[in-house]
């Protein structure tokens, strides 16, 4: 299956019931399979008029209690920003899809990871963070898609996977995961159903008195700081040994791994640690092995984002070079291979 | 609080609050027309019955409060984009009844795709438009409505027409489209307008109610605030500015 097709079919699997999109390449796919196979299944598929109203179209949805998503790439991702930080401070639950391309602007639809600040850092504005999920083969999107949906519901922060290009295109054989059990999914206490013998809920993201804010504020902090403690996700590749670390994730950490066999064949004692889970970021896992390793190498698709958080975490315990590349060009594991052996010692 | 006021032996209330609007003291200025009708919609509601299946959505403008005077369900939307909530409500759980009240800086300005593609695609939700012809709560600056030669704090010398463009007609734009099923526009200054005003919301939401598709209910209103007038000027400023370049009347009735 490609890549876009995983996410899409595991999205309906997880029990999404309406999906809104705006077609941007390079995720085509994903929107065609939804129409195809999401109204037959029981689900609503609707084709915004922008990225803006396909992401309110969401927030609507999440108000009324069932599973939603919707998906872009990089330049309609912007545009859904407002949309997200009003997700965020409303506090519900929702799947965005980003198969990044080349930026900024309207850049090209080649693989590339320029939106990682965009996407952990942030985005929209506000004090907030949603849960990023970063795949790095097609299985794991399928997978990542199922976990995004049960975090997003269960902390009720909005998910974020985090894909590129050439996940989303790539063909890979996948084992899907089992649809969920609709009845197990947790009621939503909050939901907008009718005040019918209950009293009214309102779902808020404002309040104009600054203490009131601020307690708002507080209760959001507080659920990103659980999340920190729990929802950690990476993969360590040969770390036991390695004199040098390579970071990576997604595209770039699949390469890698690649990288991390060339260079064992040559006796070089390559490592990897490639994070699953972007937001909240392995800080922990790469401290502990930077004190060991002596040099942790990120690379990365792009001119260095992920690396900020890879030196907040060696916080000078190791050396940190960088090495990536920009505007959509994939470097080969040859490319990487010489930057490690420039490295090791 | 008139459920405080005493009632003497022998005497009958007559005039109440309608069912589903709370306790809570409007937040608009004096002689500001949000107050009625908002009141309209509430009674428009009750006498549907339909509170208890009704979610609203709060704009942002001097109506972002909306959710806190109406005993049902509310969601607060981002500036101008309540139409597209609405859709996603509305196509998560059809059996609700939806309905957004926006301002024209909320509808006609920075919401003015979600409303026309909307209205297009005739969403089965009813949407309440009130045209002051000013951004209320920011303080007066120019709309999309102001009407040419007119006054704001971003036109301190009149609208000039040749730079900022004409009155937006938001009803005739949406009149002229297949899919909606009902765009009126009304107003509130007197006795007679507001019962007439009346009616178009109720009918804009028993369409919704019997499944005709997206209504919209235009009410020119005013905001004596920012119009720097009195209550009664407001009134006055309505029937002798404002409907010149906003007649009243039905645009568009599907199934009359
Ligand atoms: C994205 C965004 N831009 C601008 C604002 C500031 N803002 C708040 S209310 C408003 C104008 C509202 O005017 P209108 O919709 O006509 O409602 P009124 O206050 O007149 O009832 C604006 C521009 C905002 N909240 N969000
Ligand atoms: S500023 Fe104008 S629109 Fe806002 S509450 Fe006051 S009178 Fe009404």
């Amino acid at each position: 299956m490609r890549g876009n097709e995983a996410i899409a079919e595991a999205a309906i699997r997880a029990g999404c019931k309406c999906y809104f999109c705006y077609p941007i390449t390079p995720q085509g796919e994903l929107v065609e399979y939804m129409a195809r196979h999401l109204p037959r299944r029981g689900g609503v598929f609707l084709q915004a008029e922008s990225e803006v109203a396909a992401i309110n179209m969401v927030y609507g949805a999440s108000a009324a209690g069932v599973r939603t998503m919707t998906s872009s790439s990089s330049p309609g991702i912007s545009l859904k920003m407002e949309g997200i930080s009003y997700l965020a401070g409303s506090r519900l639950p929702a799947v965005i899809v980003n198969v990044m391309r080349g930026g900024p602007g309207l850049g090209n639809i080649a693989p590339a990871q320029g939106d990682y600040f965009q996407a952990t850092k942030g985005g929209g504005h506000g004090d907030y963070h949603l849960i990023v999920l970063a795949p790095s083969t097609v299985q794991e999107a399928a997978e990542l898609v199922m976990l995004a949906f049960a975090l997003s519901d269960r902390y009720r922060v909005p998910a974020m996977i985090l894909a590129d290009g050439m996940l989303g295109q790539m063909m890979e054989p996948v084992e899907l995961p089992e649809p969920v059990d609709e009845g197990a999914i947790p009621e939503k206490p909050w939901a907008l159903t009718g005040a019918e013998g209950r009293e009214p809920r309102v779902v808020l993201s404002f309040d104009l008195d600054p203490q009131g804010l601020k307690e708002m504020n507080l209760v959001l902090q507080a659920t990103y700081r659980e999340i920190e403690a729990h929802e950690v996700r990476w993969e360590e590749v040969d770390t036991a040994d390695a004199e040098i670390l390579l970071v990576a994730y997604g595209t770039m950490g699949r390469i890698a791994k690649t990288v991390v066999r060339l260079a064992r064949a040559e006796g070089i004692r390559a490592g990897l640690l490639r994070p699953i889970s972007l937001w909240p970021f392995p800080y922990e896992p790469i401290r502990a092995l930077a004190e060991r390793i002596p040099v942790v190498l990120t690379v990365e698709l792009s001119a260095g984002q992920m690396w900020e958080d890879v030196r907040l975490a060696v916080e000078g315990r190791a050396a940190t070079p960088f090495y990536g590349e920009l505007g959509g060009v994939v470097p080969t594991p040859k490319e990487i291979l010489s930057e490690v052996k420039k490295h090791a010692r | 609080m008139l459920a405080d006021v005493k009632i003497p032996e022998g005497y009958v209330r007559v005039f109440k609050r309608p069912d589903s609007m709370s306790d809570a003291p409007y937040t608009y200025c004096p002689g500001c027309h949000h107050g009625v009708i908002g009141r309209l919609v509430a009674e428009a509601i009750d006498e549907l019955g339909i509170r208890g299946r009704t979610v609203g959505i709060a704009p942002v403008g001097c109506a972002v409060f909306l959710y806190r005077f109406y005993r049902c369900d509310f969601i607060q939307a981002a500036h101008g984009r309540a139409c597209a909530v609405a859709t996603g409500l509305k196509r998560a759980n059809p059996d609700l009844i939806v309905f957004t009240y926006q301002g024209d800086g909320d509808l006609a300005a920075i919401g003015t795709a979600e409303t026309v593609h909307a209205a297009n695609r005739g969403e089965n939700i009813t949407a309440i438009f009130v045209n002051n012809a000013v951004y209320g709560m920011t303080g007066g600056e120019m709309a999309p409505t102001t009407l040419p030669g007119q006054r704001t704090v971003t036109t301190p010398e009149g609208r000039d027409v040749r730079t900022t463009g004409y009155p937006f007609k938001i009803s005739e734009m949406l009149a002229q489209l297949d899919g909606p099923a009902y765009i009126t526009r009304q107003a509130v200054y007197d006795v007679r307008h507001v019962q007439m005003a009346r009616k178009a919301i109720r009918k804009a939401f028993r369409n919704q109610l019997e499944g005709k598709g997206f209504s919209m209910v235009e009410v020119v209103a005013a905001c004596p605030t920012n119009l720097k007038v009195s209550p009664v000027h407001g009134n006055k400023w309505v029937t002798e500015q404002a409907l010149r370049y906003f007649p009243l009347g039905d645009l568009k009735v599907r199934d009359p």
